[in-house]
């Protein structure tokens, strides 16, 4: 399936990824590469198979509901990039 | 040339001929002068291994014994260490410095192993090449114009180079056993979930995979004893057994049926690896294996399926990186959208951004089913072929790659031909099974690797099956020149 610029732009700002115009047209035929491969797929049948999404078809395992970690507030945030107040700081979102 | 391997080193420390602090230096020294022509290291931190040397020849001044004890590991940079850079080959986390060790670092820690650093790799595991790191890419040691594989191309090229004891690497397409393959040293790539993978950075959750790299089946026989077993904190680590992978490495093989998918030796497969599988097969015979002709026919749908699961799960993984809690952030954004869009812009390289989109796009309204549920319905079918072949054989074998290393380049600009280098492996990790590849020869002086796979938490049986090869072989001996 070929993808256009027009999806390409849409993908990456659902991605959160910007993508400079001198690159857009590079990059949609790379992609449209990689999914002409995956359409391989479309030529099985695979009406009644059960996806699979865990290898050992395991699922989610539960705990029982009590704290286990300790605070690592500084720890953590140590790493941040910007961080005021015990907060990250990111641009202002509301005027 | 000839290096001793783990289990001799162990075995000496264990004797007293030699300490930790000595083995420590040793490696140290060979970084330092050779690591400049392979690029296989990205971090070195000699002041602290040699604290954790000497730490161990105390532990065993004490009285206290253990096969790890004092060995000294490299570990891929994407395992989290504590206090110690872990970039993942990424800008993204070049000035990353994790509050917590991964899981299996913690293990092989706790049994003694010295951490030499941290090896280069594709970023964030994603890559056959290991041309994807911001490091820039790791060589090939028998031949540096050459690609090592990947994405555990720093691991593998450094074991091969003689830098560590040992290594860590992770597999989520055959990104440990590629590059073991391509270097001429053993991987192992375990069952899905045997090995913990928490603090193992995300790639695609339900592939990932974490295992050893070292010169012998015997030596990853040892480090996956300290890597495996059973850990709360991963909800999908497997709840089973760990059994003593070292205790059956000299079981007889007379009677063992190894299958050989027709597949896997079609059109596509270079010649000279043909035929040096098919030595190390007849080796296998001799050792009064039998080889049976089976097939695996959905083997072709591996590669489309993969990179449809492996994209999405990685879209969603890494949407993580938003330059708010750790990790890259963009200068002077303007808004939030402006920070997210361009620090993962700048800090995110080619292939990791065409995999994320990839993702997105299959996972985006209108297009799951058929994509993500398309590729998981075949990812099934992939499954019941391998689980319907062990019906009747014990092992798997075949190529572990089609090619040797390629020259470094070569296929930058074509990402689905360097999918295809992944045609033998991707299969294991869709059907979470565990595979090795063992040294076998050579194709113009570069190493070729043959692939095992076994039945899922046959571990024990496909380093049995490795060793008793090494031991009427000497490919596993053989080191490059540097």
């Amino acid at each position: 399936m070929s993808v256009d610029q027009a999806e390409i732009e849409k993908i990456a700002q659902l991605a959160r990824i910007r993508v400079a115009p001198t690159d857009i047209a590079e990059l949609t035929e790379r992609i449209t590469g990689i999914l002409d491969m995956v359409d391989q797929m479309q030529a099985v049948d695979t009406s009644g198979v059960e996806p699979l999404a865990n290898p050992l078809n395991a699922s989610q395992r539960l705990r029982e509901d009590r704290v286990t970690e300790s605070d690592r507030r500084a720890e953590f945030q140590a790493v941040a990039p910007v961080t005021e107040s015990d907060l990250y700081l990111v641009p202002k979102v509301i005027d | 040339m000839s290096l001793p391997t783990l289990a001799e080193l162990s075995r000496r420390l264990g004797k007293g001929d030699v300490s930790s602090v000595d083995l420590t230096r040793d490696y140290l020294a060979r970084i330092e002068a050779q690591d400049p022509a392979l690029n296989s290291v990205i971090t070195v931190i000699a002041e602290q291994a040699l604290a954790e040397a000497t730490a161990a020849d105390a532990r065993r001044a004490a009285g206290e014994s253990g096969a790890l004890l004092g060995i000294p590991l490299l570990h891929k940079d994407i395992f989290c260490t504590a206090g110690i850079r872990t970039s993942c080959g990424s800008k993204m986390l070049d000035n990353f410095v994790p509050p917590y060790d991964a899981t299996a670092v913690a293990r092989l820690k706790a049994a003694g192993a010295v951490t030499l650093g941290k090896t280069n790799c594709d970023e964030f595991a994603m890559g056959s090449s290991n041309e994807n790191s911001f490091y820039g890419p790791a060589c090939n040691p028998w031949n540096t114009e050459r690609v090592p594989g990947g994405s555990s191309g720093g691991s593998a090229a450094a074991v091969a180079a003689g830098f560590a004891a040992g290594a860590t690497g992770t597999d989520t397409g055959g990104s440990i056993r590629q590059p073991a393959a391509l270097c001429g040293i053993t991987g192992l790539k375990p069952t899905y979930g045997r090995v913990s993978r928490l603090g193992m950075v995300a790639f695609a959750s339900s592939l990932d995979q974490g295992g050893p790299l070292a010169a012998t089946a015997e030596d990853c026989a040892l480090l996956l004893q300290a890597m495996a077993g059973f850990d709360p904190a991963d909800s999908t680590s497997a709840e089973h057994e760990v059994d003593d992978y070292s205790a059956r490495l000299e079981a007889d093989l007379e009677g063992l049926k190894i299958g050989l998918p027709k597949e896997y030796f079609g059109d596509g497969l270079d010649a000279g690896i043909d035929t040096a599988v098919r030595a190390a097969l007849a080796e296998y015979q001799a050792l009064g294996a039998e080889l049976v002709e089976i097939s695996l026919p959905h083997t072709h749908l591996a590669v489309p399926a993969y990179y449809v699961i492996a994209p999405a799960e990685a879209s969603t993984n890494l949407s993580r990186y938003d330059g708010v809690r750790y990790g890259y952030r963009c200068e002077d954004p303007q808004d939030l959208y402006d920070l997210y869009t361009r620090t993962r812009e700048e800090a995110f390289g080619a292939e990791v951004k065409r995999r994320i989109l990839v993702g997105t796009y299959a996972l985006s309204a209108g297009y799951y089913d058929a994509y993500y549920r398309k590729a998981q319905q075949i990812r099934r079918l992939i499954q019941q072929d391998f689980l319907a072949a062990f019906d009747s054989v014990d092992l798997i074998m075949g190529p572990t790659t089609p090619h040797p290393a390629w020259v470094l380049g070569e296929k930058v600009n074509d990402p689905v031909a360097m999918y295809l280098e992944d045609i033998y492996t991707l299969s294991v990790n869709l059907a979470g099974l565990p595979g090795m590849s063992v040294p076998v020869g050579f194709v113009d002086e570069l190493p070729v690797g043959l692939q095992l796979i076994g039945p899922h938490f046959s571990e024990a049986r496909l380093l049995n099956a490795a060793h008793r090869y090494q031991q009427v072989t000497d490919w596993h001996t053989r080191r490059p020149a540097l």
